[in-house]
């Protein structure tokens, strides 16, 4: 790894460069793009919890002037079982086929079954109303315990639960169970001076981001199709149009817009395969944006989730044996982030005896999506609220306990994994160490802290590093820069090359003007596609030593990189002018033509990353209204390549899970309909219900990435809950064991207490 | 398909003409609401009359102590008034609290009351205030405590060609204080749950000769809680007869259980809003 104070860009705050673009308002988002001709697709969606299809009749709608096309499952293919990775999780594409246009059934309110698309939006609007779908009402389930019962409403006929043996006869609503088992938990709890048992609950939240679902699909007559999108990979929509509509790859062209957030929200398909298929059907582009309540209604949440937790611990405060069973909402169809879930619960600590059982349950709701850290912060919320009883019940301070407990390098997780060097000891100590955590609680506040832990992932990347003619540098890359990624990769790239961040124009490409790289998830991107762009400009640098080499007529290995100078190595390859990027650039086509220089890779030793936040808080004991006056988030971040973006990360974070702990939920009446579709009734917090997030970076960088990066975005999500819930019992001392904790269950709870 | 016809006309009796012509006609103040609700497609209108042309309904003047403030007038207008704001400071936060720094420069009054929301946050401080709407007709003008515009949630009590065209504040009373408070989950641009107008006066001696509490978003409209005022006159404003006026308050609450809270929270919560916004306004009442 270079030396660290050796850095000239890494580590330094740029300008990013989609910054300009974006403040001024000519930065394109997806549902900026037009063309000639282009049609306006609008979905119409089920207004039932649950229903069986009995018939579709878009006559009426076809008929009306100025529809040119109409869909239903009727025009997409029925697709057999078919697993695929997707961010940290994993989807059966006849899902998504089934979740994009149902099929027989509707199984959550705002279901698409059918979609129009008409020369403007309101001829498409009043196209739906004419559609005349029947409906045979069926009994829904939206709790997930209640989904779970034995005679619940079934969603899916055949579905028999996995992960248990022998295999059920029956199906229920529970997709998979899964078990994550280390040591002996009897014998832990045997040993135990303490033990807190208690049942947390948490409510699906939305990611909130503030540009809805948008897409322009246009095809062409040969079958070629060109897709701009609002996405987190554009590889990803290429792949699941191609599956969802019937297509091979080689038929799409997909390009990312800009885009307005994701946070895991956009790495599956909705109406990109309608538009798809509406362009196909019509001859003409069809545009396709989602309004916010199509948003909440049909776009994947998080799973809301209830963890029975049980937790012991030695008078000294040592964990000796945990026991939870974790129940995760998967939304209409399998596949909740329960697998992740299970495994970052304890991850922070060594805990001899450990049992986690989980469930993936389906219930009348939106098929969730990943959210920052899918499943984390529901496990972690649940057992940093029990860690943080443990402490009280032996009088022991929060830090020290977890101090106590800590998992460090060669530490093995339940999950079977043995941890490399991490930084978790690192930041309790910078907690402790915080100006937030050393000065006093102000008179009538409480002070919580909660830490929290996400694995991180690596996955395939591609990039190119193009010397352009005067020596400066394009680099392309296919990854969705959600967070600041173009202006780290370009650090990167600049510090590599050693040549001015000002000189590297990092651009995302569309799927056929770079290779595969999969979707902007896991906190990757950085990471991953960062390295690739590294060995792109290694590959870069190489070459124009090869050229310089050619030109000085001395051998290649006689030349060496330095300050972005090709430069003989020593005086045995003779006296010879350095020559910069730019002297090599000139030089180029009289060399061997241009310089470009690929990076293609799996990426592997992706860094894990531990975080601890602290929050301050006072509570209206007359309402229930929760103020946090005070928040500090504390996280190992490898490297920060650009610490602002770094920093922007553990404030987003923060604020995303300060809006889950206080306000955020889905509320749904007694038909499973949505009743707050919309940001007003649906309350992420706006700017003046947070304080000013602080944060304290600490570096322990991670040896697999030539510049210490570990991923930071999901990390800072973790911890907040169960934060808010500790101050929350520090400030009033009453503990809030169930999401949200808003003004009218916090009233409830202090009037109890 | 329909077509959507826009109008603005320079006049209240131009104004009133075009109302009159069109039983789907609407009023178009800030559209803070109205807009809103045409784009999600709660509202098909045929004619949309933009009244922000009209002078009188953008003005404000005093005569006398007593206030005319123009219908269309914007929150931000009013905040800026610092004399309307010196003499009601409880109607002009009210007012203030609608939307945030963008919507104040749009939102008004006169579409806070016509807007008929049971949590409109500017008519029960309106309302303690003892305002009234100047309303505007084919048969003339009228004028009606603004309690009397709002019959239930989305609903006048305007005519088919009526518009109001200003909110009448009466003149100051000496020893008067009013406030208006509301609970919401966040702390801006949301809707209350609870919101407690109170205006209270007092003699010399500090004894409270005369007040008037309403209660915002726990029943269909504005509720004037009389127990609550009986409370309140005749004291000191002591603990006792706020405790026994936010008694009253809870007491008077019909609210509904929705997404928003619960009847057991509204109930309880207007209680407490009174009793806070009844020690600012006697804190007003006191140094007027
Ligand atoms: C983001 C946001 C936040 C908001 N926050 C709040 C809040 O905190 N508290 C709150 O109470 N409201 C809030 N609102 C609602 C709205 O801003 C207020 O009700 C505002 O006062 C409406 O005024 P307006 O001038 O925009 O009315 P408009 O939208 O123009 O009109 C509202 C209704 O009243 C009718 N109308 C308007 N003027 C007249 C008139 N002179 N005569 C007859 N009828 C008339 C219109 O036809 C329409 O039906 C919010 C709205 C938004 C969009």
């Amino acid at each position: 790894m270079p030396n660290e104070s050796s850095f000239k860009w890494v580590g330094t705050r740029q300008i990013r460069p989609d910054g300009p673009d974006k403040v001024t308002g000519r930065a394109k988002y997806a549902a900026d793009y037009t063309m000639p001709g282009m049609l306006i697709g609008r979905i119409l969606r089920s207004p039932h919890a649950h229903a069986r299809i009995k018939s579709i009749d878009t006559s009426k709608a076809e008929a009306l002037a100025g529809v040119k096309a109409v869909v239903t499952s009727a025009d997409f293919p029925e697709l057999a079982s078919e697993m695929s990775p997707n961010s940290e999780m994993v989807i059966d594409f006849s899902d998504v086929s089934n979740n994009v246009m149902a099929r027989k059934k509707v199984m959550y309110d705002g279901h698409a079954v059918a979609a129009v698309a008409a020369t403007d939006a309101e001829i498409a609007e009043e196209a739906l109303s004419l559609i005349d779908v029947v409906y045979e009402v069926l009994p829904h389930v939206i709790d997930v315990e209640e989904a779970m019962a034995e005679d619940a409403p079934l969603l899916h006929d055949g579905m028999i639960t996995e992960g248990i043996t022998p295999t059920p006869t029956k199906p229920s609503n529970i997709a998979k169970r899964v078990e994550f088992r280390s040591g002996d938990v009897d014998k832990g709890f045997a040993e135990a001076d303490v033990i807190v048992e208690r049942t947390y609950k948490t409510a699906a939240v939305h990611q909130g981001y503030i540009e809805p679902h948008a897409v322009l699909a246009s095809a062409a007559e040969d079958g070629q199709v060109q897709v701009w999108v609002s996405t987190q990979g554009q590889f990803m929509v290429r792949a699941f149009c191609a599956k969802v509509c019937g297509l091979a790859i080689s038929q799409l062209r997909v390009t990312p817009a800009e885009i307005g957030g994701g946070f895991g929200g956009k790495t599956v398909v909705y109406g990109e395969p309608v538009a798809v298929q509406l362009s196909r059907k019509s001859g003409k582009p069809v545009r396709v944006v989602m309004s916010r309540e199509e948003v909440l209604r049909a776009s994947g949440p998080t799973s809301g989730g209830v963890v029975e937790t049980k937790v012991g611990a030695k008078k000294d405060g040592t964990l000796v044996a945990v026991d939870a069973v974790l129940k995760y909402q998967a939304g209409a169809y399998a596949g909740s982030p329960i697998g992740p879930g299970c495994m970052c619960m304890t991850a922070p600590y060594e805990i001899e005896n450990v049992q986690l059982i989980g469930y993936d349950v389906v219930s009348n709701r939106p098929k969730v999506a990943a959210y920052r850290a899918p499943g984390a912060p529901i496990s972690a919320y649940a057992f940093e609220s029990a860690l943080d009883e443990v402490a009280r019940e032996l009088n022991m301070d929060p830090i020290a306990i977890r101090q106590k407990n800590a998992v460090k390098e060669g530490s093995k997780t339940v999950y079977g994994v043995t941890f490399p060097r991490i930084g978790f000891e690192e930041v309790l100590e910078a907690a402790k160490n915080s100006d937030h955590f050393k000065s006093p609680v102000p008179e009538g506040e409480g002070r919580g802290l909660a830490c929290g832990f996400w694995f991180n992932i690596g996955g395939e990347s591609s990039a190119a590093c193009h010397l352009n003619e005067d020596g400066t540098v394009t680099v392309i890359s296919g990854n969705p820069d959600i967070g600041g990624s173009r202006a780290s990769i370009a650090l990167m790239v600049a510090e590599t090359l050693g040549i001015d961040y000002n000189k590297v124009r990092p651009i995302v490409a569309d799927t056929s003007s770079i290779g595969y790289n999969f979707v902007t998830g896991g906190s990757r991107v950085t990471f991953a596609t960062g390295m690739a762009a590294i060995n792109a400009a290694e590959d870069v640098i190489g070459q124009a030593r090869e050229r310089a080499a050619k030109i000085w007529e001395i051998d290649v290995d006689a030349v060496t990189w330095e300050d972005g100078e090709a430069r003989p190595a020593g005086s045995n390859a003779g006296d010879h002018d350095p020559m910069s990027l730019a002297d090599i650039a000139k030089m180029a086509p009289k060399t061997g033509g241009p310089i470009n220089g690929h990076g293609s890779i799996n990426a592997q030793g992706a860094g894990a990353g531990f975080g601890c936040h602290i929050c301050d808080l006072k509570v209206d004991e007359g309402t229930g209204h929760v103020t946090v006056t005070r928040y500090t988030s504390i996280q190992d971040v490898g490297r920060a390549i650009h610490p602002g973006y770094v920093d922007g990360q553990l404030q987003g974070g923060a604020a995303q899970g300060i809006g889950w702990a206080i306000n955020e939920e889905y509320v749904y009446n007694d038909d499973g309909l949505l009743q707050n579709a919309g940001f007003l009734d649906y309350r992420i917090p706006v700017a003046s219900d947070l304080p000013m997030i602080d944060t304290v970076l600490v570096e322990v960088p991670n040896d697999r990435h030539p510049y210490g990066v570990r991923g930071v975005g999901e990390v800072p999500i973790v911890p907040p809950m169960a934060a808010v819930a500790n101050a929350m019992e520090s400030a009033t001392g009453v503990r809030m064991t169930s999401l949200p904790m808003s003004p009218p269950k916090v009233l409830k709870a202090l009037e109890g207490s | 398909m329909s077509q959507l016809r826009y109008e603005a006309p320079g006049s209240v009796d131009e104004a009133v003409a075009l109302l009159a012509s069109d039983s789907d006609a609407k009023v178009l103040a800030g559209g803070t609401d109205l807009i809103v609700q045409m784009r999600s497609g709660l509202r098909k209108l045929g004619l949309v009359v933009d009244v922000k042309k009209i002078d009188e309904l953008m003005s404000v003047s005093s005569d006398g102590g007593a206030w005319t403030i123009g219908a269309a007038v914007s929150g931000a207008e009013m905040n800026e008034n610092a004399a309307l704001k010196k003499d009601w400071p409880g109607v002009v936060e009210a007012v203030d609290l609608i939307g945030s720094t963008q919507v104040q420069g749009r939102a008004s009054a006169g579409g806070n009351l016509c807007n008929a929301s049971p949590a409109a946050d500017s008519v029960p401080a309106m309302v303690a205030a003892g305002a009234t709407a100047v309303i505007a007709g084919p048969n003339g003008r009228r004028e009606v405590p603004v309690e009397q515009v709002p019959v239930s949630p989305g609903k006048t009590s305007l005519a088919t060609g009526e518009m109001v065209v200003a909110i009448k504040m009466p003149a100051k009373p000496a020893r008067n204080g009013e406030a208006y408070l509301r609970m919401i989950p966040r702390t801006e641009m949301d809707i209350a749950i609870v919101g407690a107008g109170v205006s209270l006066t007092l003699d010399d001696g500090g004894t409270c000769t005369a007040a008037k509490v309403a209660l915002g978003a726990v029943a269909p409209t504005v509720v004037i809680v009389d127990d609550a005022a009986k409370a309140l006159i005749g004291t000191k404003v002591d603990d006792a007869a706020l405790e026994k006026m936010a008694a009253a308050c809870s007491a008077a609450c019909k609210p509904i259980d929705d997404k928003r809270g619960t009847i057991e929270y509204r109930t309880k919560v207007a209680g407490v809003m009174a009793r806070r916004a009844a020690l600012i306004a006697l804190e007003r009442a006191r140094s007027n």
